[in-house]
C-alpha cells in the first residue's frame, strides 16, 4: 500500500515538474513531513513564484486602483494603498520580502493558477463564485456600498429612489449585483473608477453605487455621499485552491494583525477603519491616529491635477520615465515580433507555394487559423493556456511569440502573392543553369517577390507596432498600458493621450523610415540602368 | 553526344509526344521545325527535364537519365548532373530582372559552380564581348532590346560551359533586325564547333545554318534530313503542306 502511494506521489511529481510546478519542493515537503509527522506537523511554506525563500511574490492589478494598491503620484515608480501596506505587514510578519507583482484585473485569478505569483490581494469578494475559483483568507476588509451623487442632486439616497435613474458601478461587484437585482435595465458597468466618476460629472450618469473605500477617496468638490450604508462586502486574500499551507499561515498572520492593532492602524492612516471594522474585529478602542497617508493623497492629487502651468509642467516631467520605459517595451515587443513574423512569414509563404502537399495544406491551416481569430484570444491563449502544455513563457517572450505568429500569417499570404507575382520562366531559366530549387528560390525567386511586398509590410509593421498595445493583458506594461494608468490616476485624458500618441509616432519612425529606405534601394536596382 | 530515345508525354489524357527518338552529333546544328502544337518546345523541354517526360531515355555525355513517369529524388538528382551539360536559351529571354547583365552572367558559375568571383568576372566578360554586349554589361535587362537580352541569356548559358545548347524559338519574340543579331551569334557558334538545337520559325535560318533539319507533327518526327534537299523536295505530304504555307 505504502508502495503504491509512494509511487503515485513520485508520478504526480513527475506531472508537476512537467507542468512547470515545483515538483521537487513539493516531494521535499512531503518527505519531510512523512519523516516527522507526528512530533511537527509544519511543513515548508509553498510559495510559487519566489524567486528565493524569503521572496513573497503578491498580485494586484495597481492601475488607477485608489486606495487599494496604487501608483504613489508623489513618487512615480512606488506602489503604495491600505492593501500595499497590509502586504508588507504580513510579509514582515512571516519573514519575508512581499513583493508587487503588476497582472491586469481580468489576468489575476488565470496568474494564481499559473504560478506566477503566490497569493492576489484587490479588493476580491468573497462571492461563492470567487469561492468556487479560490481559496480565501478570512477578510481582511468589511465594507458597505454608498450611493455618490452630484452636488446639485436630491432624493435618490436608497436603492429604491434610484429605479429608473440610470446608475454606474464596477463590473462583477456585490454593487453590481445589487443594481441588477433591482433595476437591470439602468446600470452601466465599468472596468474603472475613473471612466465612472467621469461621467457622473459630467451627467452621463445619475448617480454611482460603489464600495465605500473606493467612494471616498473618487469623491471630487462637485460629488457627494448620500444615504446610509447598503449591504455588506467582505474582501479576502485570494490562494489558488492547491496551496491551503500558504493560506493557513497567512491567516494566522492575518488574525495576529487584527488582534494587536496593527490593521486597525493601518487602515486609520488611510481614513477606512468603520464601523463595520470594529464590529468585525471586535476591536471597539479609538487609537489616536492621523489619517496621514488619505491626508497625503488629497494634497498630492490636489497638487498634481491643478491646471496652474506649473502643476502642469511638474507633472508631465513626472511622467517622462514612465513614458520612456512604456516607449521602450513597445519598441522591443514590436521589433522581435517583426523579425519573428518576417521569418516564419517566409517559410509559411514558401511552404504554401513550393512545398509538398502535406505542408502546403497545413501551412494554409495555420494562416487561415491565425488569421481567423482574435490576436486578444491568441495572446491569453499562449501566456494562459500554454502552461497546461508544459510551455511556461515568461510575459515577454509570450508577448513577442503571440504578435510574430499572428503576424507571420498576415505575412505569409502577402509573400505569397509576392512569390506568385514572378514569372514561371524565372524558376525554369534558373533551374536550366543547373541551379537546384532552393538556389533557384533565394537567388531568383525571393529577391524578386520581395520588391513587390515592401509596401505592404511597411503598412503591416506600423500595425503591428499599434496592435502590441495587447500585450498590456499578460502584465507587460508599454505605452497604452502607461496611458491608461496616467490618465486614470490624474483624471487627464487629453494631455497625457498627446504624451502617448507623440511616444507612438516617434517608435514607428525608424520603421517607416527603414521601408522607405528598402524601397529607395530596390528603386535605385531598377534606375542603375537608365545611364 | 546527345541521344534521346523513345521520348513520351502526355498532358491530361492528350499524347504531346509519341515515342520520339533522336542522336546528336558534336558540333551539329539541328533546327526542328513544325506547326504549333506539334510538341516541338516539349520535346526540346524534354531534353534538361524541365518537363519530366513520361517515358524515355536521355543521355548527354555520361550522364543517362531514364524516365518512368515516376519522377523521384534520384531522378532530379540525375537530371540536375545532366543539366550541367546542357545549356537553355528561351523564347522571353528569362533574364533575371533584378541583377545587371554581367551579375546573370557571373550568378550561376559562382553559385552552382562555386567559382571565385576573379574568374567568373573573366569568364562572363569574355563572353559579354563575344556577344557584343560589353557596352552595357553594368545595365540592368530591362533597359537592353530584345535582341540585346536574348544575347545576354545566350551568354549566360555559355557561362555554365555546356556541351550542347537548346533554343526554345529564340527569335519569335524579335523584330527580323533584331534576330539577326541573335542568329549571327548562334551561327559563329556553330563555327566554334557547339552542338546545337534550335525549336525555330524562321525558315530561312533553318535552311541556310543547320546542318540538319527535323519536321515534327502530331508528336512525332515525320521527316529529317539536309535542309536543302527537304526544303526543294520534301517527301512527306505533312512536310510539303507546312512548308508551302509558310513560303
Amino acid at each position: 500500500m505504502k508502495r503504491v502511494v509512494l509511487a503515485l506521489v513520485l508520478a504526480l511529481c513527475g506531472f508537476l515538474n512537467v507542468t512547470g510546478l515545483d515538483g521537487r519542493a513539493l516531494a521535499e515537503d512531503m518527505v519531510a513531513e512523512q519523516a516527522k509527522a507526528p512530533a511537527a506537523p509544519v511543513a515548508p511554506l509553498r510559495v510559487p513564484g519566489a524567486t528565493d525563500d524569503r521572496d513573497l511574490p503578491w498580485a494586484s492589478d495597481g492601475e488607477a486602483n485608489v486606495p487599494y494598491v496604487f501608483h504613489d503620484p508623489a513618487h512615480e515608480g512606488r506602489m503604495t494603498g491600505f492593501e500595499y501596506d497590509l502586504m508588507q505587514a504580513i510579509s514582515a510578519r512571516m519573514g519575508r520580502h512581499g513583493r508587487f507583482v503588476q497582472n491586469g484585473w481580468d489576468g489575476l485569478i488565470p496568474g494564481l493558477s499559473r504560478d506566477l505569483y503566490a497569493l492576489v490581494i484587490d479588493g476580491i469578494e468573497m462571492t461563492p463564485e470567487h469561492k468556487a475559483a479560490v481559496l480565501f483568507s478570512r477578510p481582511y476588509y468589511v465594507t458597505v456600498d454608498r450611493i455618490v451623487l452630484r452636488k446639485n442632486e436630491t432624493g435618490l439616497d436608497t436603492l429604491e429612489a434610484l429605479k429608473g435613474h440610470v446608475v454606474g458601478t464596477i463590473k462583477s461587484t456585490a454593487a453590481e449585483r445589487l443594481l441588477l437585482d433591482h433595476d437591470p435595465t439602468n446600470v452601466r458597468s465599468y472596468d474603472e473608477e475613473t471612466n465612472l466618476f467621469s461621467d457622473l460629472k459630467n451627467g452621463r450618469l445619475d448617480a454611482i453605487l460603489i464600495d465605500e473605500p473606493i467612494a471616498l477617496y473618487y469623491l471630487a468638490d462637485d460629488l457627494k455621499l448620500v444615504g446610509p450604508p447598503i449591504g455588506r462586502v467582505a474582501y479576502g486574500i485570494a490562494f489558488p485552491k492547491n496551496n491551503p499551507g500558504l493560506r493557513d499561515a497567512v491567516d494566522s498572520v492575518l488574525g495576529d494583525l487584527m488582534n494587536d492593532g496593527t490593521l486597525h492602524q493601518i487602515l486609520a492612516r488611510w481614513n477606512l477603519w468603520t464601523p463595520q471594522m470594529a464590529d468585525y474585529t471586535g476591536d471597539q478602542t479609538l487609537l489616536d491616529i492621523k489619517p496621514t497617508a488619505w491626508a497625503d493623497y488629497r494634497q498630492t492629487m490636489e497638487r498634481m491635477s491643478g491646471s496652474s502651468v506649473k502643476a502642469m509642467v511638474h507633472r508631465y516631467v513626472s511622467f517622462l520615465p514612465l513614458v520612456l520605459s512604456g516607449a521602450l517595451m513597445t519598441l522591443g515587443v514590436s521589433a522581435l515580433a517583426m523579425v519573428l513574423a518576417v521569418a516564419v512569414g517566409l517559410i509559411l509563404a514558401l511552404a504554401r507555394a513550393y512545398g509538398m502537399a502535406p505542408l502546403r495544406w497545413l501551412a494554409g491551416l495555420y494562416v487561415e487559423v491565425v488569421r481567423g481569430t482574435p490576436l486578444l484570444i491568441q495572446v491569453l491563449f499562449i501566456f494562459y493556456g500554454l502552461p497546461a502544455f508544459g510551455l511556461r513563457l515568461s510575459p515577454f517572450a509570450a508577448g513577442v511569440l503571440s504578435l510574430g505568429l499572428n503576424y507571420a500569417a498576415y505575412e505569409a499570404e502577402n509573400y505569397r502573392a509576392g512569390l506568385m507575382s514572378v514569372p514561371r520562366g524565372q524558376m525554369e531559366a534558373a533551374i536550366a543553369l543547373n541551379m537546384t530549387h532552393m538556389q533557384a528560390l533565394r537567388l531568383v525567386i525571393v529577391p524578386q517577390a520581395f520588391r513587390t511586398v515592401v509596401p505592404v509590410m511597411t503598412n503591416d509593421f506600423i500595425a503591428l507596432l499599434k496592435d502590441s498595445s495587447l500585450v498590456s493583458v499578460i502584465t507587460l506594461t508599454e505605452l497604452s498600458q502607461t496611458y491608461i494608468r496616467l490618465s486614470s490616476t490624474y483624471y487627464d485624458y487629453i494631455g497625457t493621450g498627446l504624451m502617448i500618441g507623440l511616444a507612438y509616432l516617434l517608435v514607428g519612425l525608424p520603421f517607416v523610415r527603414l521601408a522607405r529606405m528598402a524601397e529607395k534601394r530596390m528603386g535605385r536596382v531598377v534606375a542603375k540602368g537608365h545611364h | 553526344m546527345l541521344r534521346a530515345t523513345d521520348i513520351a508525354k502526355s498532358f491530361g489524357g492528350n499524347e504531346i509526344l509519341r515515342g520520339i527518338s533522336l542522336d546528336v552529333e558534336r558540333g551539329e546544328l539541328i533546327s526542328i521545325i513544325g506547326p504549333s502544337g506539334c510538341g516541338k518546345s516539349t520535346f526540346l523541354r524534354c531534353l534538361n527535364f524541365l518537363e519530366h517526360p513520361d517515358a524515355g531515355e536521355v543521355r548527354v555525355e555520361d550522364v543517362t537519365v531514364t524516365s518512368t513517369g515516376q519522377w523521384n529524388r534520384t531522378d532530379e538528382a540525375r537530371a540536375h548532373r545532366l543539366r550541367g551539360h546542357v545549356g537553355m536559351v528561351f523564347q522571353s529571354f528569362n533574364l533575371f530582372p533584378h541583377r545587371t547583365v554581367l551579375e546573370n552572367v557571373m550568378l550561376a558559375p559562382m553559385q552552382v559552380k562555386r567559382m571565385d568571383e576573379g574568374r567568373a568576372h573573366k569568364i562572363a566578360s569574355e563572353l559579354l564581348e563575344k556577344v557584343g554586349l560589353v557596352a552595357v554589361k553594368n545595365r540592368y535587362p530591362d533597359r537592353l532590346s530584345g535582341g540585346q537580352q536574348q544575347r545576354a541569356a545566350i551568354a549566360r548559358a555559355l557561362a555554365m560551359k555546356p556541351s550542347v545548347m537548346l533554343y526554345d524559338e529564340p527569335t519569335s519574340a524579335l523584330d527580323p533586325e533584331l534576330s539577326e543579331e541573335v542568329l549571327s551569334v548562334m551561327r559563329a557558334l556553330d563555327a566554334e564547333g557547339m552542338t546545337q538545337l534550335v525549336v525555330t520559325h524562321d525558315m530561312r535560318f533553318a535552311r541556310a545554318a543547320s546542318d540538319r533539319v527535323l519536321f515534327m507533327e502530331a508528336g512525332q518526327i515525320v521527316e529529317s534530313g539536309d535542309p536543302d534537299v527537304m526544303f526543294a523536295n520534301p517527301r512527306e505530304p505533312g512536310t510539303r503542306r507546312f512548308l508551302r504555307t509558310l513560303l
